[in-house]
């Protein structure tokens, strides 16, 4: 089962570095990793997805929450969510595929936040396979480079994670 | 007053009430060894290397449940220190590590002794820390032991980088520290410890398996008045040896890989198991199949992560042993359901009298009339001779097996040995730290021909130190332990494990200045041992020829349950 693991982490020089040494550790699986400061300077979030066995996941959470830096944490997907992830997708555009592309862009309510005379770079936010679907349209020899920001998470609701 | 990072360092030690720290100087710890050597307070023992240094200190802690203190310098000294960090982590023991480090405005330009050390140590560590400002040295010192000592114990590792022991502050050392991240749970759950005592209260076959937990958790008194309120059978770990007195009707002994027949045969029948502060560690559960089949499983630890990870347990209890048990002792007496405090076995007769019939196998039985030396009889007369009251240390193969069965823990605190990560050259170390805690007590250290030249070197410090050590070699002349395994499961191809080119132990000894002695019949056994207990202050070095050939039993293959015991080549079971 795929999982979807928000954390609250001292932000600290080494915090990262211990999340993703019990990982290489004990040979769990990492599928994305998100990290960033939030309001509070002295926190970061981090959302983390991986797979594994119910019994699986419950020893990764155990683990987590026993690093020191770990201040809390939430599996998401316990609960209903909202998961994102961003993408930017340099496109090759040239004749005829440049206004294809633009009807692509808008099926897929996505932006060109980039224009030249041979490319676009196309910005695209969703749920991951939302990004694997507009990949998937996209002629395969058009694509010249993609970056994907990895997922971020949220429960909905009243459920949050805070201190 | 200003003082600098040096000296605070050493007086957050004193502050901290820290009486040795183990030790081997070098350039980025000058400072530091210069502020000890203007005080008096704080006493360092210089080792002879640095993994002596952790091993002694982790034998000051487990021999005292306090703290044991390590000083090293950057780069080698510090990676020199990994082996012992590594041992203490898996067994879970209490250690602060300072290692001195590169000057902050050289760290990550490869300088002279760098090593990443906070990198390096990060995986085996309860927690680390790299000091940058002086500022925060006396906190981190604090956070060090207060982590290292509470929730699971580990050892954690202060890296400090020699400018900051040359900074100037005020120093305070802070009274309390909390850690908004860190809370460990000490009470156990109510409902949870209502439902525990009601399966244990209801069974008919019940089992108590516990662990280096209870001896952590100081719970001993409780863990024994609990035991025997119940009339439970109880087994221990080889970590939790002496947490139950050993010599009492209701202990099995030892369980697991080379535990009794006794205590694995009512591990795999009984119908609720009670694990207290044990970890279902590979060598104890054997295959999970095959592990207590018909049983309710209740489980008390500390940290979670212990608990259901390689067996699903079906009553789990986060929290501190003796805090929990106190809880049950509680609940127990309060109860209809009590068992008789006059005879409370009696309610058990039935299991009681399956158990002694498994007892009455005798699985730990020797041929007594050898003509060579056989480990066990030194080891039975080991105890024998030291009524039980002796620190044992061991270092690893079959001679600690050897020590477990035959040395008879009454008291916690007592057997100090690597048994999570199984370190040869632990047993020397660990001994000169427990000798120096408890100065007037007899301390041995059982070992093997091969596992004491891992640490030899250590022979000089007990000598500066006037360490009275007597040093049990079981002189073999193999990697007993491998040549055992080898024998059973690669049809007898003696790869490597012979141990060929050995010195003379007893000339060894006294180049180091000891008393040496090499013991070869079995009838010098006793006179041998009663003399060297005689020197109580020297060092004696017995190197014991046993015989070659001796096997550890009883055994439990690996891929077998607890149930499928091997107990010597000519005793089989049916
Ligand atoms: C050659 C060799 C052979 C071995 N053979 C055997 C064998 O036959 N039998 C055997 O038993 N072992 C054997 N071992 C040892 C084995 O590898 C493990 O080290 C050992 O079984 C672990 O003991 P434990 O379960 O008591 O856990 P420990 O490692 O002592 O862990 C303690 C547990 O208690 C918990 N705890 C700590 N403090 C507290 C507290 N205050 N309150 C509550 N819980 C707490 C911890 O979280 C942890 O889960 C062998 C080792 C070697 C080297
Ligand atoms: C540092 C280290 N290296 C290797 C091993 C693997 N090992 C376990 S027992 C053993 C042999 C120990 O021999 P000895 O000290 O003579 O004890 P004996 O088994 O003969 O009693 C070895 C090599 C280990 N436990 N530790
Ligand atoms: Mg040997």
């Amino acid at each position: 089962m795929r999982h979807i693991i928000s954390i609250l982490l001292e932000n600290e020089a080494g915090a990262l570095s211990r999340v993703a040494g019990l990982f290489s550790a004990r040979g769990y699986n990492i599928e994305s990793l998100t990290v960033a400061a939030t309001e509070d300077p002295s926190l970061s979030r981090m959302t983390l997805v991986t797979r594994g066995s119910e019994e699986v996941v419950e020893q990764i959470t155990k683990q987590l929450n026993k690093l020191v830096d770990v201040v809390k944490l939430l599996d998401l997907t316990e609960g209903p969510h909202i998961e994102r992830e961003m993408m930017l997708i340099k496109l090759r555009a040239t004749g005829e595929a440049r206004e294809e592309l633009k009807r692509l862009v808008d099926i897929f309510r996505a932006h060109i936040i980039d224009v030249t005379a041979s490319t676009y770079i196309v910005e695209l936010t969703g749920a991951g396979s939302k990004l694997d679907a507009f990949i998937q349209a996209v002629e395969a020899n058009s694509i010249v480079e993609t970056v994907r920001s990895g997922v971020s998470g949220i429960a909905r609701g009243e459920k949050s994670l805070h201190l | 007053m200003e003082l600098t990072g040096a000296e605070i360092l050493v007086r957050c030690l004193k502050d901290e009430g820290v009486e040795y720290v183990f030790g081997y100087p070098g350039g980025a710890v000058l400072h530091i060894y210069d502020a000890l050597y203007r005080q008096e307070e704080v006493k360092h023992i210089l080792v002879r290397h640095e993994q002596g240094a952790t091993h002694a200190a982790d034998g000051y802690a487990r021999s005292t449940g306090r703290p044991g203190v390590v000083l090293v310098t950057s780069g080698p000294g510090a990676t020199n220190a990994i082996t012992g960090i590594a041992t203490a982590h898996m067994d879970s023991i209490p250690m602060v590590v300072i290692t001195g480090q590169v000057k902050t405005t050289a760290i990550g330009s490869d300088a002279f002794q760098e090593v990443d050390s906070v990198g390096i140590t990060r995986p085996c560590v309860k927690h680390n820390f790299l000091v940058k400002d002086v500022k925060d040295l006396a906190t981190t010192i604090k956070k060090a032991f207060y982590l290292a000592t509470t929730g699971r114990p580990g050892p954690v590792v202060v890296d400090v980088p020699k400018d900051v022991t040359a900074q100037r502050t005020e120093y305070s050392y802070p009274q309390e520290v909390s850690i908004r991240s860190y809370n460990p749970v000490l009470k156990g759950h109510p409902g949870q410890i209502r439902k525990a005592v009601d399966l244990m209260l209801t069974a008919k076959k019940p089992m108590l398996y516990t662990g280096g937990g209870v001896i952590l958790s100081g719970a001993q008194d409780a863990l024994t008045e609990m035991t025997r309120m119940l009339g439970f059978p109880i087994t221990q770990t080889l970590m939790g040896l002496g947490a139950y007195p050993a010599t009492d009707p209701q202990s099995l002994g030892m369980l697991g890989m080379h535990g009794t027949y006794e205590a694995n045969m009512a591990m795999h029948h009984c119908d609720v198991l009670v694990a207290i502060g044990a970890r279902f560690d590979d060598r104890v559960v054997g295959e999970v199949k095959y592990f207590c089949p018909e049983a309710q499983i209740i489980h008390i630890d500390i940290d979670p992560s212990s608990i259901s990870k390689s067996v699903k347990v079906h009553v789990p209890i986060v929290g501190d042993v003796n805090h929990v048990v106190k809880d049950m002792i509680r609940l127990i007496k309060e109860d209809k359901r009590r068992p008789d405090p006059v005879a409370p076995m009696q309610r058990l007769t039935q299991w009681w009298d399956q158990i002694n019939a498994w007892r009455s196998v005798n699985c730990l039985k020797y041929d007594r009339n050898s003509a060579l030396i056989k480990p066990q009889y030194v080891l039975e007369t080991l105890y024998r001779l030291t009524e039980g009251e002796a620190y044992v240390t061991s270092d690893v193969g079959q001679h600690q097996m050897w020590a477990a069965q035959f040395y008879k823990f009454d008291k916690p605190l007592r057997w100090i040995n690597s048994g999570g990560l199984g370190t040869m050259g632990f047993g020397l170390p660990a001994a000169m730290g427990v000798q120096l805690a408890h100065p007037d007590a007899t301390v041995a250290c059982v070992t093997g021909e091969a596992s004491i030249q891992m640490c030899i070197q250590e022979l000089s410090t007990c000598r500066q130190y006037g360490l009275p050590i007597k040093v049990i070699n079981l002189n073999n002349r193999y990697m007993g332990m491998v040549r055992q395994w080898q024998e059973f499961f690669y049809e007898g191809r003696y790869a490597m494990s012979y141990m060929d080119a050995l010195p003379d132990f007893v000339k060894l000894a006294e180049s180091y200045g000891h008393v040496g002695m090499c013991i070869e019949k079995p009838a010098d056994v006793e006179p041998a041992l009663r003399e060297a207990l005689k020197l109580k202050d020297r060092l004696v070095f017995m190197d014991f020829i046993t015989d070659q050939t001796e096997n550890v039993y009883p055994m439990i293959a690996q891929g077998k349950g607890h149930h499928e015991m091997h107990l010597s080549p000519d005793r089989e079971l049916a």
